[in-house]
């Protein structure tokens, strides 16, 4: 993969190249004119027939390279561009947009109600996906300690969970954290000595972010406990069988063989989640419409788009989604390396 | 060896925990199903299911429930369909060819796909605006295939340099031309992989709220999710009648959870060794 590698049309001569060529190369004084046009002719068309193989994958790519430049490459040239410049109510009627260097960075990190924002969603998640990896390589775990009935009720359950659209499974959960007729008011409350009946949980921004977090993590433990299940089948037998034959206790099998045989999958997963985690609008935007829309109860997608589309201020928007994408990049880069590994083996 | 005690006591612990992975789901289908005189009641009514559709008659009867349907699947087919046709030529080109600027598209189509919509919405819904397609399926749809084909790419990568080149050489030595050899032995061969694809597409597509939130703000262009968004809020001005809600939810969830039990174990391998957006 270091180097581009040649098309396999190239290396064979081409037949029609083969034909042609001890004519041109030798006698062309006893040719005819037509004889000679004609191995001219011919020469073209194999030359150019081996251009259209050579840039045949070139034109493959371009419907896709295409579209990813306009839905994709475009707004974010657009936003780097609007990042470096004013851009905000008045120059949405057209007034010109001068270039400020990195001022609307520095007015963002200067302003403490974003580093507000910044380090809650940082700590929101790195919370929801340490509970969810936790929880998920529990469930992978336990499945492959249960009988068949047990496992596949649970794979089913988790697969119903996973499969949820995000706003139905949403709506759902704010009935059940209803402060009036919600479930979970309601078994708490049976609780001796818990008190819960019409406990607003969506008021206090730290009960607020609890919830957001245990509905977010109930989404994504499917796909983590199935992919660690996945990675746990693939340990053979045998070693399990022989490192119980040698006296090692369950805990020692955990530590010293399974960790370290479904360590990859483990990274993939956690940096999936955390990448995942890190974007959270939809359900932070659905749970503000059942409480609060206040900055208090914001993460950074929810910030930038009240700062983009309330305020008008696009250049502070684009600012804030410039360093979300830096953020992102960075921590995808291992990922997408070890991805272009595997392609190249 | 394990106890038959301990096994029972796992076992217990497995059910135990798929009840309550599963409550949502089944407290969505139950709530449906039961009378707002039954729900209003501040006693939780757990069993048994109502068996009255009547919930679902008043949620589709709401005047936009059509409107939003037909624009979900307006979205949904166009996405599928580019979506496919952009992603097999491009997994086509990635893996049986090596050209130049390979590694680079592979490195775009990667990076791409973890972006975060958060990040760009703000420029895209500057661009659309700009280009007239705000509240049309035409600019949700671009954003929409954009975001998607990268993975299907990776995807269909996979499925494509599964089936050996030499097949549709030998068939070619056999007399059928380059085209001929391709649509009668490799495309069959990647039915399945185009199948996956596109109901990896069609999931994304009938599900995205986000990008649709920003690029379709009017209420006679709403999406299901959105139209589902807006019932929830209409229901919430007077008091939220939940069964009516439940209902509404069930409409929009119910094809997805089908489409996804069908292609789910293919796309599990498909994420961990590739990557997807949530």
């Amino acid at each position: 993969m270091s180097s581009p590698v040649l098309p396999p049309q190239r290396t064979p001569e081409p037949a029609a190249v083969a034909d042609w060529s001890p004519v041109a190369r030798g006698s062309h004084v006893n040719q005819t004119p037509e004889q000679r046009e004609a191995a001219v002719k011919a020469a073209a068309a194999a030359r150019r027939s081996k251009r259209r193989a050579r840039l045949l994958p070139h034109w493959l790519v371009i419907p896709a390279v295409a579209i990813l430049a306009v839905g994709t490459g475009y707004p974010t040239l657009w936003q780097l561009w609007t990042s470096l410049h004013e851009y905000g109510l008045r120059q949405q009627f057209g007034q010109p947009a001068p270039f400020v260097w990195f001022a609307n960075y520095t007015q963002l990190l200067s302003d403490s109600q974003f580093w507000a924002v910044l380090i809650r969603s940082l700590v929101f998640c790195f919370v929801a996906a340490s509970i969810t990896l936790l929880i998920g390589i529990a469930f992978a775990v336990l499945m492959s300690h249960v009988g068949k009935g047990p496992r596949l009720t649970l794979q089913i359950a988790l697969l119903l969970a996973w499969s949820m659209p995000i706003v139905a499974s949403m709506t759902v959960w704010t009935w059940l954290f209803d402060r009036r007729r919600g479930v979970v008011n309601y078994v708490l409350d049976m609780i001796p000595g818990v008190a819960m009946n019409r406990y607003n949980w969506l008021e206090d921004p730290l009960s607020f972010f609890a919830v957001a977090a245990i509905i977010v993590i109930w989404m994504s433990v499917p796909f983590v406990a199935f992919s660690i299940y996945a990675g746990l089948t693939q340990i053979p037998e045998e070693v399990m069988e022989a490192s119980a034959l040698d006296g090692a206790s369950g805990s020692q099998r955990l530590r010293l063989i399974i960790l370290p045989m479904i360590k990859p999958v483990i990274a993939i997963v956690m940096l999936l989640q955390v990448i995942w985690d890190l974007r959270v609008f939809a359900q932070i935007r659905l749970l503000q419409d059942a409480g609060s829309s206040a900055t208090d109860y914001d993460l950074l997608g929810t910030y930038i788009f009240k700062l983009g589309t309330g305020a008008q201020n696009f250049a502070g928007a684009s600012a804030a989604s410039v360093m979300v994408l830096l953020i992102t990049i960075t921590i995808s880069w291992w990922y997408v390396r070890k991805l272009l590994r595997e392609d190249a083996s | 060896m394990k106890t038959g005690l301990q096994r029972h006591t796992l076992n217990l612990v497995a059910i135990t925990l798929a009840l309550i992975w599963v409550f949502p789901v089944y407290w969505m289908l139950n709530s449906a199903m039961l009378p707002n005189r039954t729900l209003q009641s501040f006693t939780p009514t757990f069993v048994p299911f109502g068996g009255s559709f009547r919930n679902f008659r008043s949620a589709i009867s709401d005047g936009s429930f059509a409107s939003a349907l037909g624009m979900s699947i307006s979205i949904t087919l166009i996405v599928v369909f580019f979506c496919l046709v952009f992603a097999f030529l491009g997994a086509l080109a990635i893996s049986r060819f090596r050209f130049k600027g390979r590694k680079s598209f592979l490195i775009a189509v990667l990076l791409i796909q973890m972006l975060p919509a958060e990040a760009l919405f703000i420029a895209q819904y500057k661009m659309m605006t700009s280009l007239g397609l705000l509240n049309s399926i035409i600019g949700v749809s671009i954003i929409y295939i954009a975001a998607v084909v990268p993975f299907t790419v990776w995807m269909l990568r996979g499925f494509v340099a599964g089936i050996p080149a030499e097949l549709e050489e030998a068939a070619m030595v056999d007399g059928l031309s380059r085209v001929q050899a391709f649509m009668r032995i490799t495309f069959p061969l990647l039915a399945p992989g185009l199948v996956a694809s596109g109901v990896y597409a069609f999931l994304q597509a009938w599900n995205e709220f986000t990008v649709a939130l920003i690029l379709l703000p009017e209420e006679s262009s709403r999406t299901l999710p959105l139209w589902l968004r807006g019932f929830v809020q209409a229901s919430a001005t007077r008091e939220t009648d939940w069964g009516e809600v439940m209902a509404a939810s069930t409409l929009v969830a119910v094809p997805v959870i089908i489409f996804f039990l069908i292609v789910q174990g293919r796309m599990t391998a498909g994420l961990v060794s590739g990557a997807v957006k949530g």
